[in-house]
């Protein structure tokens, strides 16, 4: 995208500068997002802070194995996003639709990992205030994990349009930001939920 | 700077009047979703006002005898959501819509699909709002705060009850405000035009750049109190409940970090247009111009550290309660400051007193009283005596009347020439500025001697020695609701027949009056190139 720009006359560079405009408002977005989750932490974090007797009787905390699991699952995610992009800025779009569908796999073992640890859960929603930020911070994250998944199938798609991304891809880069975001958030969550 | 180089740089394009279906279809033009946003949210506020008119109905007599209890509560609390939710905000969005890609030279907003859905969002929920008055269980009655425990009672039992559709509303309220910030955010960032530098855009733009970035910033807060709010409302968790080791200063804090924060993206536009009229029709450049315009940011970033001042007595602890009156009254500085400026701009100007004019004096007058009593409020001794009474009311009443509301009624008929292309009737827009700054005076004014000798908020019953006062606020009240008849009359006449506008009526700088009026499709023939301040008045542009 860097030596073609000079020699461009004005059209082409509202166009290039169009699919700048995705990424920043993207990020934007995200920005705005992050508080959404700040806010949840940190009334998850004074509750906590305030209820010494945190668990129901019986319960001494969550598992902390799963939620490990869960962290390389994300973690893995970030680096094949990560290989995704790269490819695609190498040219490679063959290359590139391989690892990228790599995403939504992990992306629903996470999601089957997550319900499953809800089912064994001996507490539930409505059962005090552990079972309360558990399912919602989990569930929350969670769908955002369900939105990334189609995002990333949706930039899948849009790829199979030949010539779609050989003047950027903008779209790719927002969706692999959004995948580091809610890996960032679900480290937070599980140093919040499960190591505290 | 003395020559107008852009004046004439867009009139080679004809301008462009829409036909009216086009304003009922899912248009991405900017200009066209700026009017659905305005026209919407003045249906809006006649609906509010007409519940603020029964509201006034009941308070004239000091005994219950108009409506029941529960109907004063939902009464109280549609008022204040549909004026803040469906008024001010969509308002404010609407005049920025137009506005904003004028002013820096663009040709739409970054992202128009995006602008379209944000915007049809917000009849969804405004009608959402209105439909629950049906509801068996009728509206919302814990008021706009909502605050916990009232608001997680649901005492007839329905799933769908007037409170869930309350923050059903506010969650697809949020959605499209977020939209919307990003949309202005990416916009102003990313999509000025060459030269447009950051002190050479309009006060306008700033206000509204500033405004967008705490609806970004802030606004989420009151996102992730919704959502626990409506999962112990209807899905029996405690966050907030103080009965089951909930605690209900979380959501106070998560509600205020946005909601008072909200008073400036509300206050930050109509701050931008007083900018924008005053030294139009002084025929003056802005005086500071630069100090104004970071007073915009200012005013942003200390007013998201004062938001504890709304509950000085929620077993605030002391040290928290003298930070949080020494930031909020900090606050008073860069609104100061700003204040100064138009005054300055005024002195020795050649004054010109039309209708926009009119409005924006008016408000700046009721801005600096309501200024006065917010210093008041922010001091911690005096805030405890007031705390919950009239006095409170009064005060934002002028801040969201008083000024907001003013300001976009001067920004309407300031730009009205703009946006359709025909003049406004001038002596009726004199009557309309008489009666609704008489009746805003006569409504909110008596709001503050009740309050002070101790007329509490949200009671629909009070004790017979406030009557006197009470009379003369619902008189204006009922004077403020037939106010908007002329408007209503003068716009839509206008409108249809009025006389045909030129370019820049005002003789105005800003690039918007560079153009034909009303603007053609593409805004600008060609993306002009900014060489000058915005407000270069004085020598080269004359008026009369």
């Amino acid at each position: 995208m860097n030596n073609a720009d000079k020699s461009l006359n004005s059209e082409n560079i509202e166009i290039k500068s169009n699919e700048d405009f995705l990424f920043f408002g993207f990020f934007v977005f995200l920005l705005s997002e992050s508080v959404v989750f700040l806010s949840l932490f940190v009334a998850y974090t004074i509750l906590r802070v305030h209820n010494p007797h945190w668990y129901p009787n019986g319960v001494t905390g969550l598992d902390i194995k799963s939620g490990l699991i869960s962290t390389v699952i994300l973690i893995a995610c970030s680096c094949i996003v990560y290989l995704a992009e790269r490819a695609l800025s190498a040219g490679k779009v063959s290359n590139f639709r391989k690892i990228w569908l790599i995403t939504v796999a992990l992306g629903v073992i996470f999601l089957i990992g997550q319900v499953s640890e809800w089912h064994n859960m001996p507490f539930g929603i409505d059962q005090g205030l552990a079972g309360a930020t558990y399912y919602l911070l989990t569930g929350f994250h969670g769908l955002h994990i369900v939105a990334g998944i189609i995002l990333v199938l949706l930039m899948y798609f849009r790829s199979l349009v030949p010539g779609n991304y050989q003047k950027g891809h903008s779209g790719v880069s927002a969706v692999s930001l959004f995948w580091y975001f809610v890996n960032i958030i679900w480290i937070l969550t599980f140093i919040l939920l499960y190591l505290w | 700077m003395t020559n107008i180089p852009f004046e004439t740089s867009g009139g080679g394009l004809e301008p462009k009047e829409n036909n009216w279906k086009v304003y009922f279809t899912f248009s991405t033009d900017h200009k066209v979703i700026g009017v659905q946003y305005l026209v919407t949210a003045f249906i809006f506020f006649l609906i509010a006002g007409l519940l603020a008119m029964i509201i006034r109905a009941e308070l004239l007599t000091p005994p219950l005898d108009v409506v029941s209890r529960p109907v004063y509560n939902g009464l109280f609390t549609m008022h204040a959501t549909l004026m803040i939710f469906l008024w001010i905000l969509p308002a404010n969005a609407g005049l920025a819509n137009f506005l904003i890609p004028l002013m820096i030279g663009a040709k739409d907003m970054a992202f128009p699909r995006v602008n379209a859905i944000a915007f049809w969002l917000v009849p969804v929920f405004g009608i959402l709002l209105v439909l629950s008055f049906l509801l068996p269980s009728g509206t919302a009655q814990a008021g706009w705060w909502s605050y916990p425990p009232v608001s997680i009672q649901n005492p007839t039992g329905h799933f769908i009850n007037g409170q869930f559709v309350w923050l059903l509303a506010i969650a697809i309220s949020g959605v499209s405000s977020i939209m919307g910030a990003v949309n202005f955010v990416t916009t102003i960032i990313r999509m000025r035009a060459p030269g447009m530098t950051y002190f050479r855009m309009p006060v306008y733009v700033w206000s509204i750049l500033s405004a967008q970035l705490l609806q970004l910033f802030c606004l989420p807060a009151l996102t992730g109190a919704a959502i626990m709010l409506t999962l112990d409302l209807s899905f029996g968790t405690n966050f907030f409940s103080p009965f089951r080791n909930g605690d209900p200063v979380i959501y106070q804090h998560l509600f205020w970090f946005y909601s008072h924060p909200a008073v400036y993206v509300m206050a930050l536009p109509a701050f931008g247009t007083f900018s924008e009229v005053i030294p139009a029709f002084a025929r003056k450049p802005l005086f500071g111009f630069k100090i104004v315009s970071i007073s915009s940011f200012l005013i942003a970033i200390v007013g998201t550290f004062v938001w504890v001042h709304h509950m000085f007595a929620s077993a605030t602890p002391s040290w928290m309660r003298l930070f949080f009156m020494a930031s909020t009254m900090l606050v008073a500085i860069p609104t100061g400051l700003k204040v100064f400026a138009w005054v300055a701009t005024l002195w020795k100007g050649k004054i010109h007193l039309d209708t926009p004019m009119l409005f924006a004096l008016g408000g700046v007058l009721m801005f600096l009283f309501s200024g006065i009593t917010g210093v008041m409020m922010a001091s911690v001794p005096f805030d405890l005596h007031v705390n919950n009474t009239y006095f409170v009311v009064g005060h934002f009443h002028y801040v969201v009347f008083g000024t907001i509301t003013m300001a976009i009624y001067s920004g309407i008929y300031f730009w009205f020439p703009k946006i359709t292309g025909r003049m406004y009737s001038e002596p009726w827009g004199k009557i309309h500025f008489w009666l609704t700054f008489l009746g805003a005076n006569l409504n909110f004014f008596p709001m503050h001697p009740v309050g002070l000798q101790g007329m509490l908020r949200r009671i629909s019953s009070y004790d017979p020695e406030y009557v006197g006062w009470n009379i003369v606020a619902s008189l204006g009240a009922f004077l403020l609701g037939m106010s908007t008849l002329p408007f209503l009359a003068n716009i839509i006449s206008s409108w249809l027949g009025g006389k045909k506008a030129n370019g820049n009526p005002w003789r105005a700088s800003g690039l918007e009056w560079s153009i034909s009026s009303p603007p053609p499709v593409e805004n600008f023939e060609e993306i002009p190139i900014v060489t000058k301040d915005p407000y270069d008045y004085g020598d080269t542009l004359t008026y009369e």
